[in-house]
């Protein structure tokens, strides 16, 4: 069937900000359906709150709402842009909510707007639990026995029935929000109240306990002939328990014969056409016990998901896209299979290597969080990697990872004994580093006293064929440490089996590069595979790479000179899809001129698209890695050079190595770069250009930390030096914080392996007060542009990664602006830049201090481009290869005259957000960890909110990072002391506004002298009242609070403050912890209260920029 | 794991190191490679692959051992094997012993360690060649020097090439057997038809899956006569997959011929398609290098659905893909016929059905084993044939998710 011709126009929903469970795999998605829909003459609306998206860029939509994907805002853009059909299916969970709200609020109905991809009815009978099941039944296979309950006293009653451990799974809610496993009553009573509030439908399932069980996923499509392909099995590593998302998983699927693995795909088929996805992907997990081979249907998907990103990487079989064709009409036998060219999208494809993939935490940005996996996804990022064998690849997986600690080792003797005992006392409970607890206990396989393979599997549920694995790589281990000599064969042997020269090195006592040496001398190198889905049976043509130690390379020849582009591997906090879309658009702004060519091993990116570059390379981003692919690609043409400063810490920290083995790196150089890091050089910089820093010293010791900080004088800012997202760093006001301070560094050293020693530590001067800017620039040597000026709404001491920031700056003059240009050509000029520059200042009075300048793409790099409507990493890609500013002047890449220091008065208003993850991180005992924004950066994602003026884009943006602010109800305010000076304008206007105020006794007492009434509740600490009045915790979680205004302060109330904050959180109401936010909070809610949201695409604000900004062109892009 | 050196040597001279696997010592056939990712229990044992030394693409070998249950015949058939990692050993809860011992046991020469995606690429753009697998005393000569690769070429190359191969009569059954109906719901307590299926390689699966429908299946050895075939009154006969080269099987086409003017009804898989080809009068020839696979998209051109199916085939039918054709043998006295299936990777006819006689074939595997069960409705279509006379249209839902599999796995194996 040809492609409908009655759909001329498409909305696309996109997924939003990063959040756990969701993340730049619907980037990808979204980018590939908007791609593949604008190919096939369909006119593209596309609404995303995200702006750190390459879908967002505005050329890849006819009309770009960077607006909350909210129902009432999704209505507005339906109304004004009269699509003909609305597509779901490639946004997540929240593009599939949102489109349920407008079909039941009778939204589509009444703009006769088809739904596409999927319908109401397929995704209540995938999501709804007891429909879902009846589904499975219906298809003759089974689920675990659940019940589903709708309160606590049908869920203990379940409980009663069906014995713990049970597992509770909220309906509704994306990548396991609100799940988890109970073993008793008080467990279950925790887990099933929060997923009762977590479920939109206020409905958990129960259901019998398949821990332990082997866990499988399928990735299936369907076309509207009813065709259905299995794209690919994944096997999870950790057995069910650990959320798929959390696991490390294998793909294809390894230790099912045939039959068993039919049965899975018969399963699969007759759920897919059962639930009714008409068009498109889809997920289907099972569990399967391993003693019997019982298989049960876990859950279904009925959209595309982190697992068909990562099946899709794995495969080379682009789901999203095919889905998004199948959505508008065609069957699979008439898509064409791109990898070959030469046959369709209608097969089954076939791997010749092994995918593994392994997650990427963040628990030490959470140090109260309890970090046992569960079914509530908990990791940030992942990492994937391909090999011709498991070993090879998990080796390789495992490196990608990018942290101390993350790959197999052999220090220290064979666990024995105690040591044995403690070791195999932890890996029956997973954790982040439960593999390599599970690699050292095998170390003493077949030693006396010894575990056994048996034993390790008994304890973990992890199958034997991956632990027979791990025994494998430390014989291979052993041999290499216990060998005469390192020949040829031996060192070919660890290769195979994914040791890296630095593992090799380290069980020989011989450095990484003695290692990397000994191997060219034995002419031992990878040689580059393709990824072609069908096994080599047809010719690929597309140039997608992975490593591997076999025989035969498959890395063409080519004329044009190439340019390698590093990626920035797994996405974590502080480094994240942002980086991303910098090295995509280096991509593209350089095919034309080069045969660019990706290394990154981060499955959910765009980068990793076989599309975005003329090559990729699946690869870690470790030296060896990199070097390796360098040299690969100079056997068979020129190279032009590398760019490392776009794809965040993991490429930038190569850069030096890279540079001494010869590659040419692109754009500021490496020195320059250390340059800007180094406290003292970039000191030097500053006082040559005469530009302030606030007063700060390097120290190495408590005597040293002491001695500084009283001369620079409390507060001040504390901190590792050579860290992002500003790892470690904390407000100190005194000699005791600090000593504390100093002394869980000191342990860190130690528990490293480097007792007594402690990284250098910076002290700063924190400037209370101050006004931080951020500014992204581009400077090619000789003129600078000015991308953008961001004026960050909380007060310096906020990560600017967690800081809600307004671009342009909404209080600061023209001529601070001047200052803020002139200063930072005098950076790029004084450091070497060549390409692009962030540079943090602090405004205090009149003086303007330099925070820290970055001489790489920052993660505001998008952001700004969104704004101010111009392709900033583009030109910084092509100002890096070379070309002057001038010249992208000319060319109409950047705007003939003026940049983002000069936009005009009426310029649109972007507001950046922060989104956070406290949510999905539970202490111990089951509470939200704490939610105080600090020096240390903790969001997983960002909104912009865009519009006239400030009140309406901040409203925006709290809208899409969360539920929103409140425009009517209850207010809770208590501030710490310093700051009830500073609350009282915005709380009167508050209660001018009609909102009830709440207050604890002593900020009610300040209130009241100003004039404002408002009612005192009773703290958190002090209890329910004698008359059972109840705390402000107990109104919080009763859901009788809708903004809450707490402002941390010292020691004193901190239980309470956390307490406050928590509840607030858990309760998904608005939350205010600074007196900035207070204000901006509050014009938010008046432009609220005047009306519902005007929406204006990104094309249209370029037009009011190019209008409005004099006579400033459009940029092309 | 053995470290015995292993080498593999291709008619065109091109060779691999490896290691020893299975059996050592020496073997010649012609080598194939096979791109399913699971099945490989039901690959060895697959009798069309008798005098083939088979590759698997996929890197991991023997992770689920050998079972009792998924044999497809009482032995293995290849010639040789070749793996890059076979496993350590076994993890799967109906494993029985290791694949490595399996192989050895039954004198099975392999190889692993070797590129085996260079290999794969090699043959398919030189096709498939004969080639021979060498380790332990093979690759020494009585004096106990490594024997030179001319030497072990000239080995290999004086292999009788698959060309002209009629190789039935070596994997047929010697006598013959009959496969009842699985007792369950889908059966009563007579058959509803009775098949007679001649083995030119049959696998177990086949007449299970006949069985699941209530067929009683004579199973006769590949030389059985019209009259031996005739004296069991079938409803329907069946031609089963098989290796070597079709246009050899002169004493099965003739067979065949008998059957079809008889208008007794007729299905035929893989070898039993090319025969019903040549039955026709059309020709057949020698694919480069073959469809081996459990991923092969066909298009069912009737109802215009594509099938996943599981393919073993170096041989196809050249018959024209359009429209309907008078079958040339005997002046058209077998009437229409149309290609009723095709890949859609290349276009190979998968598939012939008879307009004016009950009879149809299909090129690849409805019995699936390994592989999806997608075509299982070719089976409720011969069915349909010899009950009511008519081929009904596709019966959706046919391959059932579950009753089908559920019922096969712990059907006995002959």
């Amino acid at each position: 069937m040809p492609r409908r011709t009655d759909i001329s126009s498409v909305l696309v929903i996109g997924s939003g900000p990063i959040v756990i469970g969701q993340a730049a795999e619907f980037d990808y998605s979204g980018t590939q359906a908007c791609r593949v829909l604008r190919a096939e003459g369909l006119r593209v609306i596309l609404v995303n709150s995200n702006p750190a998206t390459i879908m967002t860029d505005p050329e890849f939509a006819d009309a770009t709402y960077i607006e909350p994907i909210t129902p009432d805002v999704v209505e507005s853009i339906i109304a004004k842009e009269r699509p003909d059909a609305i597509l779901p299916t490639l946004g997540g969970q929240t593009a599939l909510n949102a489109a349920i709200a407008l079909d039941e609020a009778g939204v589509l109905e009444r703009y006769g707007v088809e739904m596409i991809g999927v319908n109401t009815a397929s995704i209540h009978l995938a999501e709804d639990r007891q429909a879902f099941k009846e589904v499975v039944e219906r298809c003759g296979a089974e689920s675990a026995r659940s019940v589903i309950a709708h309160s606590l006293d049908e869920v203990l009653a379940a409980a009663d029935d069906l014995g713990y451990p049970l597992v509770v799974r909220p309906s509704f809610t994306m990548g396991g929000l609100g799940s988890g496993i109970a073993y008793d009553e008080g467990e279950l009573r925790r887990i099933a109240g929060a997923g009762l509030h977590y479920s939109p439908t206020t409905e958990v399932l129960l259901e019998e306990s398949i821990l332990g069980w082997k866990e499988y996923e399928l990735e299936l499509m369907r076309d509207c002939a009813d065709n259905v392909v299995v794209v690919c099995s994944i096997e999870n590593v950790d057995p069910v328990g650990v959320h798929t998302g959390d696991s490390i998983t294998v793909a294809p699927s390894l230790t099912l014969t045939d039959r068993e693995y039919q049965r899975l795909r018969d399963i699969g088929i007759a759920v897919i056409r059962e639930v009714g996805v008409d068009t498109g992907g889809c997920n289907i997990q099972f569990a399967i016990e391993p003693d019997t081979g019982r298989v049960v249907v876990i859950e279904m998907n009925p959209r595309v998901s982190r697992s068909s990103a990562l099946a899709s990487k794995a495969t080379g079989f682009p789901i999203a896209k095919i889905a998004a064709r199948l959505a508008i009409g065609y069957t699979l036998d008439e898509i064409p299979n791109d990898i070959t060219g030469s046959t369709p999208a209608s097969f089954e494809p076939s791997l010749d290597y092994v995918v593994v993939k392994v997650p990427r935490f963040a628990f030490e940005k959470f140090p109260s969080a309890d970090a046992t996996l569960t079914t509530t996804m908990k990791s940030v990022g992942e990492a994937m990697a391909m090999g011709r064998n498991f070993a090879e690849a998990l080796g390789k997986a495992m490196r990608s990872i990018d942290r101390a600690g993350s790959v197999f080792h052999w220090q220290g003797p064979v666990p024995a004994g105690e040591e044995l005992e403690k070791v195999l006392g932890t890996i029956s409970t997973p954790t982040e580093g439960r593999l390599i607890a599970v690699q050292q206990a095998l170390r003493s396989v077949g030693t006396e006293g010894g575990t056994t393979v048996e034993d390790v599997y008994a304890r973990t549920g992890i199958d034997p064929w991956f632990l027979d694995q791990v025994v494998l790589i430390n014989q291979v281990a052993d041999e290499v440490a216990t060998a005469p000599e390192l020949g040829a064969e031996l060192l070919r042997r660890a290769k195979r089996h994914g040791l890296s020269d630095a593992q090799v090195g380290s069980l020989r006592g011989l450095t990484e590069e003695t290692v990397r040496q000994v191997r060219h001398a034995l002419g031992l190198r990878p040689v580059y595979k393709t990824v072609d889905t069908c096994a080599a049976e047809f010719a690929a043509q597309t140039p997608y790479h992975y490593s591997s130690y076999d025989e035969e390379t498959e890395v063409e020849p080519r004329d044009r000179p190439a340019v390698l582009i590093l990626g920035s591997g797994p996405n974590r906090i502080g480094q994240g899809i942002e980086f991303d879309y910098s090295c995509v658009h280096a991509a593209l702004a350089l095919r034309g001129e080069y045969e660019t060519v990706m290394v990154n091993c981060n499955p959910e990116t765009v980068s990793t698209d076989y599309d975005t570059s003329d090559r990729l390379y699946f690869e870690p981003l470790t030296f060896e890695d990199v070097l390796e692919v360098y040299q690969a690609e100079l056997a068979v043409g020129p190279v032009a050079g590398i760019i490392v400063q776009l794809g965040g810490q993991t490429p930038l920290s190569l850069a030096r190595r890279l540079e001494a083995a010869g590659l040419p790196i692109l754009g500021t150089p490496p020195a320059a770069i250390d340059a800007a890091e180094d406290r003292g050089e970039f000191g030097r910089v500053l006082g040559e250009a005469g530009l302030p820093a606030p007063a700060f010293g390097t120290v190495r010791t408590l005597e040293e930390a002491t001695t500084v900080a009283r001369h620079i004088g409390y507060p001040v800012l504390v901190r590792p030096s050579y860290v992002l997202g500003g790892r470690g760093m904390e407000i100190v006001y005194s000699d005791g914080q600090l000593a504390e301070y100093v002394e869980r560094a000191l342990q860190g050293a130690a528990d490293a392996g480097h007792p007594g020693q402690i990284p250098p530590l910076l002290i700063d001067r924190f400037l209370d007060d101050a006004i931080e800017l951020d500014v992204d620039a581009l400077y090619d040597g000789t003129d600078l542009y000015l991308g953008g000026v961001m004026e960050h709404i909380e007060e310096a001491g906020i990560h600017s990664g967690d800081s809600a920031c307004v671009l342009p700056p909404v209080t600061v003059s023209t001529s601070e602006l001047e200052r803020i240009r002139t200063s930072t050509e005098a950076i790029a000029r004084g450091v070497g830049v060549r390409g692009l520059l962030n540079v943090q200042y602090a405004l205090v009075s009149d003086v303007l201090y330099v925070l820290e300048a970055n001489p790489r793409a920052s993660r505001t790099v998008p952001f700004v481009a969104k704004a101010t409507g111009v392709p900033l990493a583009k030109a910084a890609a092509l100002v890096m290869a070379g070309h002057s500013i001038a010249e992208l002047r000319d060319q109409g890449i950047l705007p003939a005259e003026g940049d983002g220091g000069t936009l005009g008065l009426d310029a649109p208003i972007a507001v950046k957000e922060a989104v956070m993850p406290f949510k999905r991180f539970r202490t111990a005992t089951g509470s939200v960890v704490d939610t105080v924004l600090g020096p240390e950066m903790r969001s997983t994602g960002e909104v912009m909110g865009f519009d006239t003026d400030f009140p309406s884009a901040f409203a925006k943006s709290q809208a899409a990072a969360f539920g929103g602010l409140p425009t009517s109800g209850r207010v809770f305010i208590s501030v710490a002391d310093r700051d009830k000076r500073a609350i009282t304008f915005p709380v009167k206007r508050l209660a001018e506004l009609g909102f009830e105020i709440l207050a604890t006794a002593g900020t009610a007492a300040v209130l009241r002298r100003n004039g404002i009434t408002s009612r005192v509740v009773r703290k958190y600490s002090q209890g329910a009242g004698p008359d059972g009045e109840p705390t402000i915790v107990d109104l919080i979680v009763a859901g009788e609070v809708d903004m809450v205004v707490n402002t941390p302060s010292g020691q004193g109330a901190r239980a309470d403050g956390y307490e406050i904050r928590t509840a607030t959180v858990s309760a998904d109401k608005a939350i205010v912890t600074t007196v900035q936010q207070l204000a901006a909070a509050v014009q938010g809610i008046e432009s609220l209260r005047s009306g519902s949201f005007g929406v204006r695409s990104l094309q249209d604000h370029t037009l009011e920029l190019r209008a409005g900004g004099t006579d400033r062109p459009v940029p092309a892009s | 794991m053995t470290q015995t050196p292993a080498l593999l040597v291709l008619e065109d001279g091109r060779t691999f190191t490896g290691q020893a696997y299975g059996a050592t010592g020496s073997t010649v056939g012609e080598i194939v490679f096979n791109t399913g990712m699971t099945g490989y229990q039901e690959t060895l044992t697959d009798p069309s692959y008798h005098r083939q030394i088979v590759v698997m693409t996929a890197p991991h070998i023997g992770n689920t051992g050998i079972n009792d249950e998924d044999p497809e015949s009482t032995r293995i058939w290849v010639a040789g094997y070749v793996v890059r990692d076979p496993a350590i050993r076994p993890s799967s809860w109906r494993s029985r012993r290791t694949l490595d011992a399996g192989l050895e046991a039954e004198g099975v020469v392999g190889i692993s360690g070797i590129d085996t995606r260079a290999l794969t690429r090699h043959l398919r753009e030189r096709g498939v060649m004969r080639a021979g697998i060498f380790s332990g005393e093979a690759l020494v000569d009585d004096a106990g020097r490594r024997r030179t690769d001319v030497e072990l070429l000239d080995q290999v190359t004086a292999a009788a090439p698959m060309s002209g191969a009629d190789l039935a009569g070596e994997v047929t059954v010697a006598e013959p057997y009959v496969v009842e109906p699985v007792r369950g719901p889908v059966s009563a307590a007579e058959p509803v038809a009775t098949v007679v299926a001649i083995d030119l390689g049959i696998k177990s699966m086949t007449p299970q899956r006949l069985a699941e429908r209530g067929v009683r299946t004579h199973v006769l050895p590949a030389r059985a006569t019209a009259e031996e075939v005739l004296a069991l009154e079938p409803d329907g006969v069946f031609f089963s997959n098989g290796p070597g080269d079709p246009s050899a099987a002169v004493h099965e086409i003739g067979l065949l011929r008998e059957v079809l003017d008889r208008r007794i009804p007729f299905f035929g898989i893989c070898y039993g398609n090319q025969l019903l080809g040549r039955a026709l009068g059309f020709g057949t020839y020698k694919l480069t290098y073959g469809h081996r696979g459990v991923n092969q998209p066909v298009l069912d051109r009737r109802t215009r659905k594509v099938e996943i199916t599981a393919h073993n085939h170096g041989f196809a039918v050249d018959a024209p893909l359009d429209g309907e054709t008078v079958a040339p043998f005997g002046d058209g006295r077998y009437g229409r016929v149309t290609v009723s299936h095709v890949a859609l990777n290349d276009d190979v006819v998968e598939g012939l059905e008879c307009l004016d006689l009950p009879a149809f074939s299909v090129q690849y595997h409805p019995e699936a084993a390994a592989g999806p069960h997608d075509a299982g409705y070719l089976f409720d279509r011969f069915v349909e044939l010899m009950t009511t006379g008519t081929v009904p249209d596709r019966a959706t839902g046919a391959t059932g998710a579950t009753t089908t599999e559920e019922s096969t796995t712990d059907a006995p194996s002959h």
